[in-house]
């Protein structure tokens, strides 16, 4: 009886998470299905195309990469030191993840447009943000930063104080504890942080669209051929977007993986 | 050799009130209380770990209360394993010698060498998940040496390992102790202070209670909470002599009278002997020998206890016993009357010292 009671709750859990499970592949699924081979073909062709695969994948890349150099500091502050005001800063930093990344985007314009001190700076050595690469990847960085933060907020929180309490009283300086013991013990979670980061940035429509319509990431240019030519036209655009992109997050994926099974044997 | 004076602390509700001790070159020094007590704050408070609110900490007569971590010559084992899990054995104990930019030929004949002294020469090229508690420990101590500590601070290093592990750990504590290593152990363990310690401290809410050799501490706790942390006081420095055909049986001698009692340990090895005061039974005549150590004696004192009451009585040496308060008066017990007293070979314990 009990037996069998199990069975059904298993039975309605295996129903409900089948469906939430059709829900996310199937729009994807359709979409691979219903585009034909030689559109696909003729897109990846599209010199167009291949200059806006490429720009939005390096500048996610390099968004990653400079507000990392920031990122990994302040997680290792939060975590090990004791000051007023940390929840408040806690909070803050989740801003990105709640507000509505087309008002993210207008905000940024506010700190980084021309008449900007930011913009006039960036004038005086001869770039923009508006409409420029370092804008677009001033924008995905602003989105995509919480979730590089938090991972590696939990990287650094899940290494012992005590062993770098142990460190110093082995002659290490605060330089050398953090970089051969906090960096490498909390490494798995910064990784996996560094590739949601990228991922989320790469994604990043409604702030980048704001600062820079031009030049034109893939996501703004997928609304763009939908806005203007519709669905048949976008679509060709959205598969091989697609297709990169899981293909570097499975790859990424691989590499966090098996660097995890390594250190788990050693 | 290591001083510490008038060291306070506050942090939330718990402070450190004027500790001081004195700990000289070569000493085993135990620093014992309960968990609480304050023992862990003040070993981080000496490696460096912990600011002092007041006080000063010296070494060797320099005075390194405000000194770097990393310049203090303190090496400090915590109770947790403290290794790090992506380095290897060789790379854990080459850790400190690297930050004194040692070339690494000098790091690979120091490493070795600490490993041998250590025992762990054939663990070099493990990885740390795959050692046991026991091997753990040992290359704890190794790594710590590998800065040559002035002084090597122990917070509970034995209190993870079985028994088995504990002896072997403890039996190189002691061989680094008799080559000149100035240690002070924390624990609360009173059989690991008799094994090891040539001096102890009783630190209680923040503070020392008492400090002193093991005989001054044992034998005349200050303390309500010393008596009871301590709860043994029928103790005795003795020298072990075989007592008959009975590998196992042995006798010792206690200010003229002799003792029997069972221990695996050879003829002329020197310890302590603790007779728990629980064991012992009294009677107003000698009994039928059941037991094999009977003493007359006389009751020197009778003192209310927790639990009932402690009676001391002088067999020639003065003896503690535990009674409850219906024992007490079923015998009419008086100070000045003389009693018997019987205890079990089996119930006396001799620890190697």
């Amino acid at each position: 009886m009990l037996q069998q009671k199990i069975n059904v709750f298993n039975l309605v859990f295996l129903f409900l998470g089948g469906l939430v499970l059709l829900f996310i592949i199937s729009p994807l699924l359709s979409m691979f299905v219903s585009t034909s081979g030689t559109d696909l073909i003729e897109t990846v062709h599209d010199s167009e195309v291949q200059e806006s695969i490429w720009l939005t994948i390096w500048t996610s890349i390099a968004a990653t990469f400079i507000f990392a150099i920031g990122s990994i500091p302040l997680a290792y502050l939060i975590v090990r030191k004791n000051f007023r005001l940390k929840k408040l800063v806690r909070a803050i930093i989740n801003i990105p993840v709640v507000i509505p990344h087309s008002a993210a985007g207008i905000a940024l314009l506010g700190i980084i447009s021309r008449n900007t001190v930011a913009g006039k700076l960036a004038s005086g050595l001869g770039f923009s943000f508006v409409n420029s690469s370092a804008g677009i990847i001033v924008a995905m960085a602003f989105v995509s930063i919480p979730y590089l933060l938090n991972s590696a907020i939990d990287g650094f929180t899940g290494v012992p104080e005590r062993l770098e309490k142990a460190a110093m009283t082995l002659g290490a300086s605060g330089r050398r504890v953090f970089f051969t013991i906090s960096l490498p013990l909390a490494w798995r979670h910064i990784l996996t942080g560094l590739i949601m980061m990228w991922a989320r940035g790469l994604s990043e429509f409604g702030a980048v669209i704001i600062i820079a319509y031009h030049p034109m990431t893939t996501p703004v240019m997928i609304f763009e051929r939908f806005n203007s030519y519709g669905l048949s036209y976008a679509k060709p655009v959205t598969v091989l977007f697609l297709i990169i992109c899981l293909a570097i997050f499975v790859f990424m994926n691989y590499i966090s993986v098996k660097k995890r099974s390594n250190a788990k044997n050693n | 050799m290591l001083r510490i004076i008038n060291v306070s602390k506050k942090i939330k509700n718990f402070s450190l009130n004027n500790v001081s001790l004195n700990v000289d070159k070569g000493d085993y020094f135990i620093l014992s209380g309960i968990s609480g007590a304050g023992k862990t704050m003040l070993l981080e408070i000496i490696a460096g770990l912990v600011k002092p609110d007041h006080g000063e900490i010296f070494l060797h007569g320099r005075n390194i209360t405000r000194e770097q971590i990393r310049n203090r010559s303190i090496g400090l084992v915590y109770q947790n394993p403290t290794l790090f899990s992506h380095l290897t054995v060789y790379e854990n104990i080459a850790y400190p010698l690297k930050s004194k930019k040692l070339n690494k030929k000098e790091i690979d004949i120091l490493v070795k060498q600490l490993a041998s002294d250590t025992e762990i020469s054939h663990l070099l090229h493990r990885n740390i998940t795959n050692l046991s508690g026991g091997e753990v420990q040992r290359v704890t101590i190794a790594r710590t040496l590998a800065t040559k500590p002035g002084c090597l601070l122990l917070d509970e290093p034995l209190s993870f390992l079985d028994v088995q592990l504990k002896r072997g750990i403890s039996s190189l504590l002691r061989k680094l102790n008799q080559n000149g290593q100035t240690i002070v152990h924390v624990t609360h363990d009173y059989e690991e202070a008799i094994a090891m310690a040539n001096k102890i401290a009783i630190l209680e809410n923040g503070t020392i209670v008492q400090t002193g050799t093991l005989d001054e501490v044992f034998k005349n706790p200050r303390s309500e909470f010393a008596a009871n942390f301590i709860g043994i006081k029928n103790f005795y420095k003795v020298i072990l002599a075989d007592a008959g055909n009975d590998v196992l049986l042995k006798k010792i001698e206690i200010s003229g009278k002799e003792i029997r009692l069972l221990s695996a340990e050879t003829s002329g090895t020197q310890g302590y002997a603790i007779i728990p005061a629980d064991h012992i039974s009294i009677s107003h005549s000698p009994l039928e020998a059941t037991t094999l150590n009977n003493f007359r004696g006389t009751v020197r004192d009778i003192i209310p206890a927790k639990l009932g009451f402690e009676i001391i009585v002088n067999t020639g040496f003065d003896v503690f016993v535990n009674l409850s308060r219906q024992t007490l008066e079923e015998m009419h017990l008086e100070i000045g009357n003389e009693i018997w007293i019987h205890f079990d070979a089996a119930s006396v314990k001799f620890i190697k010292n």
